[in-house]
């Protein structure tokens, strides 16, 4: 396909969304309004309009898949015989899966509760300096740059190089400026894990941070003076008001960056591929999609394991949030 | 008030560290995206601004290009191209003794040859007898080289390995991606504030159950359709309309949710007073809500575009890995497998592929900011 193809292709793509509402409408307001029956059904159709293609794209790509996920899980990899629950058998008996599984736990415990930590004392400690507004740029920045950037950035780090040559990564060069021998680092299995994660933290922490920001302007400036002028260190504010106060704010921030990290995927794919033990369940699935000429049935396990993980965290953190907004 | 300044330059270093922590991968990436990619490959890019010492291996030329001059036949030449800046402090004629000569020094091979060497790398090899290999001896050389930065390592990414094509696939990815679902979700969305129909509230009810649903719940279902309809039609299954309304799908609950927050807050009044005077509810879409809602058009259309630009697994399951459809950081992580050991090329490529993000990041990090807070629902 050319460039100019693809050009138009684009243009016509985004041309025929509007030219559909623009034309369907035009057409209901010359029919309208004429009299009271003629206005009733211009209201009806104008509803169908305005929902139509909504609906048909949630129906198409979210209702109907998740039926069919779930039908699918209960056959077999060609989606085409019922073999009741042998794909969930197969799942927990499966030693990938259980690497998997706690992986994902480690990644879970792990990435949020760091990020958050992080977000939380960098929020507080730039609000109380000047140029506070450019730390928090910049700590934020890795939140606009796609996780497999991300991913070569960090892989420059840990690059490794055989011990008689000089090591071009950052992290095996401090290594042997210490005095020891560099390693591979992504090779070792369980530690390659946290090396994975540490990219995760250093995306995240910004998300994190961002938010803890605006919550730490409703925390009364007269409480914290109080606390100042009764003789507490800024330690103890930090531990004794600040954390309190913000109790929902981190709850919120932590499942967030839970739900975001329970569907990693792209870190790991671009990284190490799963290999060393660092596979994650996101992975396996994506893995089955098209390991030997793909099952279905077995993604479609994983996919709702995933979305078992998912649901109960993501509903909790909407539930807040319409808390928040009737109060 | 001692104890303040204390605490409080304790604080300017311990944030000095984050932001040095936090900084330095990126800053990394880009000198090194900058650097010659020979000196990339042998040095650390925090010495980028020092000169490197670089040992290699060199040939000289063979029998057919020897001269007769004054009772010697004679092999001129250069090692390397004159404008590389790079000086040569030592050389030697065998791999155990890299050093032997230095410059101004007469090497003597065991044939009895005898090579000369200045630090630009134009060497005389001369020989009392007539040369006879078709292949010259090799040269061991070890020379100082100045820092060296180059706009090379873009022109060879983004027109020799694709990524250029991959930019412009990325772009024909994500601007339809973010336009369509904002077009399609604003009706939605004005249609579940402002209109009354039977029901709304259970739409509403799934729109927001959408959002706890994951990505990866729907990617089997989608690929068998999309080929289903593929072999249906005879066309290819997976291209840029396909991939336009898998994203717009995975978008749509969390921009209608968005959408629908933002037009709840404006003000009743307005659209009856609009309807008395007999504007139809499009007229009042077109006239009202779409000037009041630039500002959230302009936050979820930022967070969407970078969503899209970012992703990696849709584009990945539904456009085909070829170079007129593959997207960049598809591109990338391909690059990571067959060029995993040319920095240049991976460092120079991942900077191409974060140019956007980072342009939409300074430009309009306000926006970001306030659509990353309140779009934090996305499933």
């Amino acid at each position: 396909m050319t460039i100019l193809n693809l050009l138009f292709i684009v243009f016509l793509g985004i041309l025929f969304f509007i030219a559909y509402f623009h034309i369907s409408n035009y057409l209901l307001d010359s029919y309208g309004g004429k009299s009271v029956k003629r206005y009733n059904i211009e209201n009806s159709i104008r509803v169908i309009v305005f929902i139509a293609p909504a609906f048909i794209v949630l129906f198409v790509f979210i209702l109907y898949p998740v039926f069919e996920t779930i039908r699918l899980s209960f056959y077999d990899k060609f989606g085409r015989e019922f073999v009741g629950l042998y794909n969930y058998k197969w799942a927990v008996n499966d030693p990938e899966f259980r690497r998997s599984i706690l992986n994902n736990l480690v990644w879970l415990l792990v990435v949020p509760t760091l990020s958050t930590f992080f977000g939380l004392v960098i929020a507080n400690l730039a609000d109380r300096i000047w140029w506070g507004s450019i730390a928090k740029s910049i700590i934020f920045m890795p939140m606009a740059i796609s996780f497999v950037g991300a991913g070569v950035i960090w892989k420059f780090i840990y690059e490794y190089r055989g011990p008689d040559n000089t090591q071009i990564g950052l992290l095996n060069a401090i290594i042997v400026s210490l005095g020891y021998e560099p390693q591979a680092w992504l090779t070792i299995p369980i530690w390659n894990n946290f090396f994975l994660m540490a990219i995760m933290i250093w995306i995240q922490t910004g998300l994190a941070l961002v938010i803890f920001s605006a919550a730490l302007r409703s925390i009364p400036k007269e409480m914290l003076e109080a606390a100042r002028i009764d003789g507490a260190s800024e330690l103890k504010i930090f531990f004794s008001i600040i954390i309190p106060y913000l109790e929902q704010t981190i709850l919120v921030i932590w499942t967030l960056i839970t739900i975001i990290v329970l569907r990693i995927f792209d870190i790991i794919f671009a990284m190490t591929n799963g290999e060393w033990q660092t596979g994650v369940l996101a992975n396996l699935m994506y893995d089955w999609m098209f390991r030997g000429g793909g099952d279905s049935g077995r993604g479609s396990v994983l996919a709702i394991v995933i979305m078992i993980g998912v649901i109960p965290i993501l509903a909790w953190n909407l539930y807040k949030h319409r808390q928040e907004q009737k109060i | 008030m001692k104890k303040i300044s204390l605490s409080s330059v304790l604080s300017q270093l311990l944030l000095l560290f984050f932001v040095i922590v936090w900084i330095i991968p990126t800053f990394g990436l880009f000198i090194s995206s900058l650097r010659d990619k020979d000196l990339l490959a042998i040095s650390g890019w925090w010495t980028a601004l020092t000169t490197t010492e670089i040992n290699e291996i060199y040939r000289m030329s063979g029998m057919e290009a020897q001269i007769e001059e004054d009772g010697y036949f004679k092999i001129k030449g250069k090692l390397f191209e004159e404008n590389s800046g790079k000086k040569i402090e030592s050389f030697g004629i065998n791999s155990k003794k890299i050093n032997e000569f230095k410059i101004g020094d007469i090497a003597i091979f065991k044939d009895e040859s005898e090579v000369i060497l200045d630090e630009d790398g134009n060497y005389e090899w001369r020989s009392k007898s007539e040369f006879q290999k078709k292949k010259g001896k090799r040269l061991f050389t070890t020379s100082l080289s100045p820092p060296s930065f180059t706009f090379e390592n873009y022109r060879e990414v983004l027109f020799k390995e694709g990524i250029g094509r991959a930019f412009i696939n990325t772009m024909a990815v994500a601007l339809p991606s973010t336009l369509i679902p904002l077009i399609i979700c604003s009706f939605f969305a004005y249609s579940l504030t402002w209109m009354r129909f039977y029901g709304r509230d259970t739409l509403l009810a799934i729109i927001i159950a959408s959002l706890v649903v994951p990505l990866q719940m729907s990617l089997i279902p989608i690929l068998t359709i999309y080929n289903d309809f593929g072999a249906l039609f005879g066309v290819a299954a997976k291209s840029y309309p396909g991939v336009w309304m898998a994203h717009t799908g995975f978008g749509l609950a969390s921009t209608t949710f968005l959408l629908r927050n933002f037009l709840k807050s404006l003000p009743n009044e307005m659209m009856e007073a609009a309807k008395v005077d007999g504007a139809s509810h499009y007229d009042i879409f077109l006239r009202i809500i779409i000037p009041l809602s630039i500002p959230a058009f302009a936050s979820i259309f930022i967070l969407q575009f970078l969503w899209c630009w970012n992703d990696l697994l849709v584009g990945l399951v539904f456009l085909d890995q070829v170079p007129s459809e593959i997207i960049l950081t598809a591109k990338l992580k391909e690059l990571l497998g067959s060029r995993g050991e040319n920095w240049e090329i991976l460092t120079t490529g991942a900077f191409v592929s974060m140019t956007v993000p980072l342009f939409i990041f300074f430009a309009l990090q306000r926006y970001f900011i306030r659509g990353l807070v309140a779009g934090s629902v996305k499933g």
